[in-house]
């Protein structure tokens, strides 16, 4: 006989995998429940950056908590590193988000004037509206078209599929017992604890937390949590290998510690359908090479469609259910820059069985 | 690698690989031809630098590449030779100036 | 870079690939009126078997035999045909409509055509066996379009191992050109004799045996055959040195050699057809992916078909006709064929076709690749780009790793300028192997356009629309940043 967990995680992505380590770190029995190898993984397609800059516009607490898990990402990276033996290729020297019209650098600039006003008063974070010598101090490989940027020393980068491979080896050796292709069918809440059945055996945990990803939409429902996500594409190409010429990541341009640059990424309404669309990657191949001349020769060895969880605001839904006490979800289209606090903040709450005040801002309960 | 005795003459080209002028024909590949000049290796990986030669031959395995005429990660084996080509050796990753 | 070239931008037809399936089928789309392009990478028609067909420099026809010569007949119908050919065609996208994206010598652009016909062929098996990443290894293919194309052998000794017809093929093409072949190190295994004996009389009377059983006499008769190989190891620190074997579980001898040519039979091209999403099966025979087609060779997409070795592998003579049916069907759903003549103008191809197909039978269970051979362990290479070995394969299994698209993110495998073509199957099967179920459960890497690198500059030149680029620029924020 096995034991039981004290808590079942459902979903295996790069939110689920934190918020488990984080929980078998404080001592807590956990099984993880995950999809198949053809599932839709966020997790293996996002463009991997670690970004505070316009985060909280429209909800001020969002913009402290983007900023609370950038300033804990080193100790975050230092901690899981040691764990897994995995190099993250964490750096944080500050991000910016290149215009190619002076109307787009204006635009950025008022989407922090607003944030500030949003905060009373207060910059949440800091930032820097840059003009086109500045920015080619910086990034000596831009194009003339640059007209200027936005720079915020908090963003950083990663390499998110190291990330994720770092967080399940970090659980395997904390004892997270993960399982594969093991498809949640339903849950139930009875007498006190959470009957979760899946096409592969039943299992059963005091605590449930759903990461799952678009799936939350309909699992929430199950446990009286309300989490409306959608799909949103995102469409990525990466390059060759080249030698490293961009020290700073962008918005839609970083090199990888490997050496492949990543170019994205577009925001589409397109459902399900994750297939890559020529004419898209196409714009953002010609919106790049106005950025970046030099890689006009370089070769694009890769594209791929990724599905974003996007909420209906954009925002993260951390949520606690008022009528299954001990179902929790959490889901957030940022899970790379989130996961310091994933690991570090949230299961100290999951396991002490509710959120803090901080994370009240993001209950589902505003949708309505 | 060595030309068998029983070819038809071909037109000669010459051209360089890594500064060095070798000849082969009309109408041979760049693999086939820094191969049969015994030339090598045509590339380092950009993962552990090991040195690294054509493969298959076909355009499918990318062991072949090299930087031709200053254009970096070509595929030698589908590029057919010509007078004064600059060939050099692709070491690692490419260069974006390249 | 050379000036941008106009062609034509749409077509009743286009074929990828001017191999022996490419050639037949466009000859006879043209024949039937259509207007037909063939594009394709190489710069001269002819494909894998009829390399250089039309240009071969070897003087002494011998050499490579008559069968090769079959190659420029082909072309020359072809081009009799009117149908259109472009060489350094590489075809990166083709995307519903059908619009076929194209890269000629660093320009890209796409042609629309009411069908495509895919005759991208087959690849070698790969063949990971430790040290098959050193210079001096490369397979016996890649030693063939040498030979074909520029009359080039290896100098000193050459070891060739494995299994198929194209390992003797080319142990005699060698022998005939005075190449000094050390010795053949036959892997095939000795169990596949009683899986094959039943499939004896269908290959007996095939056109294939008479041929067979002449070349393997051939070689045997004068060069050293080692049959029972059972492990290889290629050494050596900058290139190869020699060649480490085992035979019937006994370490031999090494053999110094500085080139190894390794060949363990071909497996269809399957980059394409996946990228356009067209299903696909495992065959448990072949031990390949490849996708599945009517009797005409149409896909899972309508107007898309497959002929040739790209939809099973046959062999050049199955893939003309093969190739020549999947014409006639397009030639009927484009209005070319006479009502009910269909059935009646496919009947000599077909019963040609069905002759060697049932002489392939014995050749597929008799060649059949051991598994040390396809699935393998340890530091041996599994993905040649990323260098990323079995073991660390099977360490990510350990982990969870239940597929290749999740290995693929943890250890890159498949990530690299290849795409996949010289890791796909030995990933799936060794995770298969490692999990202890099917290879169907396991599944393929799902891939992706571009299935040929392209620059950046050659996808900024593909039209794009004013809502595409409405999804890139983000002007005012969506609500959300990555
Ligand atoms: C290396 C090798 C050597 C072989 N040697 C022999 C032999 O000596 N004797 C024998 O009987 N059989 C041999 N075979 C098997 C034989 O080649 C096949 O049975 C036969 O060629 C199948 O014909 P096909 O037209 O289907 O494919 P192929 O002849 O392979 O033709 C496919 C063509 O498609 C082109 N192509 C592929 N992808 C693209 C793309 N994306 N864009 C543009 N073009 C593309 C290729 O350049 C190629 O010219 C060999 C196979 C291989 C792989
Ligand atoms: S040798 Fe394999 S791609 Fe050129």
């Amino acid at each position: 006989m096995t034991v039981d967990p004290d808590v079942v995680v459902i979903g295996g992505g790069v939110i689920g995998s934190a918020i488990s380590l984080g929980l078998a770190m404080r001592g807590k029995r956990v099984t993880v429940l995950d999809g198949a190898d053809i599932a839709h993984r966020a997790s293996r397609g996002n463009f991997s950056l670690i970004w505070v800059q316009s985060k909280g516009l429209g909800m001020p607490g969002y913009a402290d908590w983007a900023r609370k898990a950038a300033l804990s990402w080193p100790v975050f990276a230092e901690q899981l590193e040691r764990l897994s033996g995995v190099d993250l290729a964490f750096i944080q020297p500050g991000g910016l988000h290149l215009t190619l019209s002076e109307g787009e650098l204006e635009a950025r600039k008022r989407v922090f004037i607003r944030l500030r006003e949003q905060c009373g008063g207060v910059d949440p974070y800091p930032w820097e509206i840059l003009d086109a010598a500045q920015v080619k101090r910086m990034l000596p490989e831009v194009g003339p078209t640059v007209t200027g940027a936005s720079y915020c020393p908090l963003d950083g980068q990663a390499n998110s599929l190291r990330l994720l491979r770092a967080l399940h080896i970090g659980g395997n050796r904390s004892n997270v017992s993960y399982r594969p292709l093991h498809i949640v069918t339903t849950i139930e809440h009875r007498g006190g604890e959470f009957v979760i059945k899946t096409d592969k055996g039943t299992f059963t945990a005091g605590k449930v937390v759903l990461t799952a990803g678009h799936d939350n939409a309909r699992l929430g429902p199950m446990v009286g949590l309300d989490v409306p996500v959608r799909p949103q594409k995102g469409e990525i190409l990466v390059t060759e290998k080249v030698r490293p010429f961009l020290y700073y990541p962008t918005i839609n341009v970083r090199q990888t510690d490997e050496g492949g640059v990543q170019l994205g990424d577009s925001v589409e309404e397109t459902g399900f359908d994750d297939t890559v669309d020529l004419r898209v990657l196409s714009a953002i191949a010609g919106r790049i090479t106005k950025m970046f001349p030099l890689l006009e020769n370089v070769n694009i060895v890769r594209t791929w469609g990724a599905l974003r969880v996007m909420p209906r605001d954009g925002k993260p839904i951390y949520d606690q259910s008022k009528t299954c006490p001990g179902a929790f979800v959490a889901t957030a289209h940022s899970g790379v820059s989130m996961a310091s606090v994933h690991m570090l903040e949230v299961p100290r709450m999951i396991a002490a069985g509710a959120l803090d005040a901080e994370l009240s801002c993001f209950t589902s309960e505003r949708f309505q | 690698m060595t030309r068998i005795a029983s070819c038809k003459s071909r037109t000669q080209v010459k051209f360089q690989f890594n500064g060095e002028t070798l000849t082969a024909f009309n109408g041979d590949s760049v693999a086939a031809a820094l191969l049969a000049s015994n030339a090598g290796p045509f590339r380092t990986t950009p993962v552990s630098h090991a040195p690294r030669n054509p493969y298959c031959m076909m355009g499918i395995c990318f062991d072949c590449l090299v930087t031709i005429d200053g254009v970096g990660n070509r595929q030698a084996c589908l590029c057919e030779v010509t007078d004064g080509m600059q060939v050099e050796t692709q070491l690692g990753r490419r260069d974006i100036a390249k | 870079m050379t000036s941008h070239i106009e062609y034509e931008r749409r077509y009743d037809v286009v074929v990828i690939g001017a191999g022996p399936a490419g050639l037949a089928s466009a000859t006879s789309l043209a024949e039937a009126g259509l207007n037909v392009v063939v594009l394709d990478e190489q710069t001269a028609p002819g494909g894998q078997i009829y390399r250089s067909a039309t240009r071969s420099p070897i003087s002494d026809p011998k050499i490579l035999g008559t069968e090769y010569y079959r190659g420029a007949e082909l072309v020359a119908a072809f081009e009799a045909s009117g149908a259109k050919y472009v060489p350094q065609a590489i075809v990166w996208s083709v995307s519903p409509g059908w619009d076929v994206g194209v890269s000629v010598r660093g320009h890209s652009f796409l042609i629309s055509a009411d069908a495509v016909i895919l005759a991208t062929g087959a690849q070698e098996r790969p063949f990971p066996i430790p040290g098959w990443t050193l210079p001096g290894v490369m397979t016996a293919g890649a030693a063939q379009i040498l030979l074909k194309t520029s009359g080039v052998v290896p100098d000193g000794e050459i070891v060739l191992a494995g299994c198929g017809p194209l390992l003797w093929l080319l142990a005699a093409q060698y022998l005939r050109a005075n190449a000094k072949i050390a010795c053949v190190l036959d892997t095939t295994p000795r169990s596949n004799w009683t899986k094959a004996i039943g499939y004896l009389p269908g290959f007996a009377l095939s056109p294939l045996a008479a041929k067979g059983a002449k070349l393997l006499l051939e070689v045997k008769s004068s060069t050293r055959v080692i049959a029972n190989v059972d492990s290889i190891k290629a050494v050596g620190e900058s290139g190869l040195n020699a060649v480490e074997f085992t035979r019937n579980g006994t370490t031999q001898k090494p053999i110094g050699a500085k080139t190894l040519l390794l060949h363990q039979g071909v497996i269809p091209n399957v980059n394409l057809s996946m990228a356009i999403g067209c299903e696909h099966v495992w065959d448990d025979t072949q031990l390949c992916f490849r996708p599945v087609t009517d009797e005409w060779g149409e896909t899972s997409k309508r107007g898309i078909f497959v002929a040739g070795d790209g939809a099973w592998i046959g062999g050049a003579v199955v893939a003309e006709h093969a190739a020549r049916l999947t014409a006639l069907k397009v030639a009927d759903r484009l209005g070319k064929i006479a009502a009910g003549e269909l059935s009646n103008r496919a009947s000599r191809d077909r019963a040609a076709k069905q002759r060697l197909v049932r002489g392939r039978a014995f050749l597929d269970k008799l060649y059949t690749p051991a598994k040390q051979f396809r699935v393998p362990e340890g530091e041996t290479i599994v993905c040649r780009c990323e260098e990323v070995t079995a073991r660390q394969l099977r360490d990510v299994v350990a982990l969870g790793c239940a597929g290749p698209n999740q290995a693929k993110a943890f250890l890159r495998c498949g990530m690299g300028p290849c795409q996949g073509r010289m890791c796909g199957v030995t990933v799936t099967e060794t995770i298969a192997d490692a999990r202890k179920v099917s290879v169907e459960e396991v599944g393929y890497y799902n891939i992706r356009f571009p299935i040929k690198p392209i620059s950046l500059g050659e996808f900024a030149a593909i039209p794009t629309t004013d809502e595409a680029m409405k999804t890139v620029v983000r002007e005012l924020p969506p609500g959300v940043t990555s």
